[in-house]
């Protein structure tokens, strides 16, 4: 019995970053991100995988420190610990893929501060085992690139009349090229949030009627 | 959520406030830790990604000088040029305010003209580009951006649009080069801009008045001196 419930509860603890506690779509963090660079789905991908690493080993590394970092200086060691994973990132993409690199840019940098990674370390690998830690962050990881998709794939067909580089219209389409600004961006999440919510709404009215 | 606010409470209350040493230390190894950490990628990565900037450099210097089959490194002293010996100890002396044109050769050991490289701020953060430069003509003969952070979509053109390129397959550069709207370039010195990407592609033509400014001089006294011809093309 115990078991079992353990593992019910090692798959929750994955399962909700993917949609019930969705990085992007429910808690809302990691804004810049989601709008600056999800302006083609390859952005959003090398975007989402590069915050996976810096979550994933940040989460290992809090989680096995937590009991030797005291309270009063845990958000400083935090940063500390990100900001190591994040510089490692950059370095590890300029020197294996600098295409990727160039596109990304500045933005690499600023993974040190999206407000995921380090809420994931401050609510959750603070107070909990390294294997739970490790589930959560990769729950959150692939929430949170899952979503960096929704928004620049859409994006990219719309502005830039492709997907992932290759070409889906004729020469006779004409790009939306807003779609490609920042303003696409908040277009962009702001319909997914719309759509999201709705779908929330409705399900909670349907679950009501029922009972 | 539930479960996890069950967790936190006895985490909380037995904790006792602990000695600025303490702090300090843990502080301290949280610092250290990262510090390895990063040095050791560093070493790692370094030589790495100083190749790849290397490698990159030398395909566009092969690109912009049609025909080109090896190059030299020139730099600048005393308002000359003069090759530069290219010392693979100290390569990382290499650093970005040292100004440096390479002079291409054809297979036959001819010179076919120079690359040079330039920078200017465009829309959104410095265009890092190489172009070539035949120095009898006195014309630009091949564009290539290395470094851009340009709209994508918009001016990000100015390296993806093949049209914009055909602006640089024989560009004069004297008296200067203009900036004209597309369809209506007239003269050998005009660029066609693109539509959409105004700013970044006047940033292209400052950018190249600029950078001949400095050299278009340097190049020519080089060149009598030396008494080099460019090599013609063979159609």
């Amino acid at each position: 019995m115990n078991e079992i419930e353990e593992k019910s509860k090692a798959a929750q603890e994955f399962l909700k970053g993917l949609w019930k506690e969705n990085p992007i779509f429910v808690s809302v963090l990691g804004m810049c991100p989601a709008l600056a660079v999800t302006n083609t789905a390859i952005n959003s991908l090398a975007m989402g995988l590069a915050t996976t690493f810096v979550l994933l080993c940040s989460s290992i590394l809090v989680s096995l420190l937590k009991s030797i970092i005291p309270k009063q200086v845990r958000i400083t060691a935090y940063i500390i610990i990100i900001a190591t994973f994040v510089t490692v990132v950059d370095f590890g993409l300029a020197a294996f893929t600098p295409a990727i690199h160039k596109e990304l840019g500045a933005f690499i940098a600023l993974i040190v501060v999206n407000c995921l990674i380090l809420g994931r370390q401050e609510a959750f690998a603070s107070k909990n085992s390294v294997g739970l830690s490790i589930l959560d962050a990769l729950g959150m990881s692939v929430g949170f690139t899952f979503a960096m998709l929704c928004i620049g794939m859409p994006r990219e067909i719309l502005g830039s009349g492709s997907l992932f580089n290759i070409p889906l219209f004729g020469d006779s389409f004409e790009p939306w090229v807003v779609m490609i600004l920042p303003p696409g961006g908040f277009f962009m999440l702001g319909f997914l949030l719309l759509g999201f919510n709705w779908y929330a709404q409705r399900k909670k009215v349907l679950k009501v009627k029922s009972t | 959520m539930e479960e996890q606010e069950i967790q936190t409470t006895p985490l909380i209350t037995e904790e006792k406030e602990p000695s600025s040493l303490k702090l300090i230390l843990a502080l301290g190894i949280a610092g250290l830790i990262s510090g390895v950490i990063l040095v050791g990628t560093f070493i790692y990565t370094d030589p790495l990604i100083k190749a790849n900037k290397a490698a990159a450099t030398q395909r566009a210097i092969f690109k912009v000088l049609e025909g080109c089959e090896s190059f030299t490194t020139l730099t600048l002293e005393n308002d000359k040029l003069i090759e530069k010996v290219v010392n693979p100890d100290k390569e990382e002396k290499n650093d970005k305010n040292e100004l440096l044109v390479y002079a291409g050769y054809n297979a036959n050991k001819e010179l076919i003209g120079f690359a040079i490289p330039g920078s200017e701020p465009g829309f959104q953060d410095i265009i890092g580009t190489i172009f070539g430069y035949d120095g009898t003509k006195k014309v630009i003969i091949g564009f290539e951006v290395l470094e851009s952070k340009e709209t994508p979509g918009l001016g990000d053109k100015i390296f993806k649009d093949a049209d914009f390129q055909t602006n640089f397959t024989a560009l004069a550069v004297e008296p200067e080069i203009i900036p004209v709207k597309k369809g209506e370039k007239q003269n050998p010195n005009e660029v066609e801009t693109i539509a959409g990407a105004t700013i970044s592609s006047k940033a292209v033509v400052r950018l190249l008045n600029k950078t001949m400014a400095i050299w278009q001089k340097t190049i020519d006294d080089y060149i009598k001196e030396n008494d080099l011809n460019i090599a013609e093309k063979d159609e």
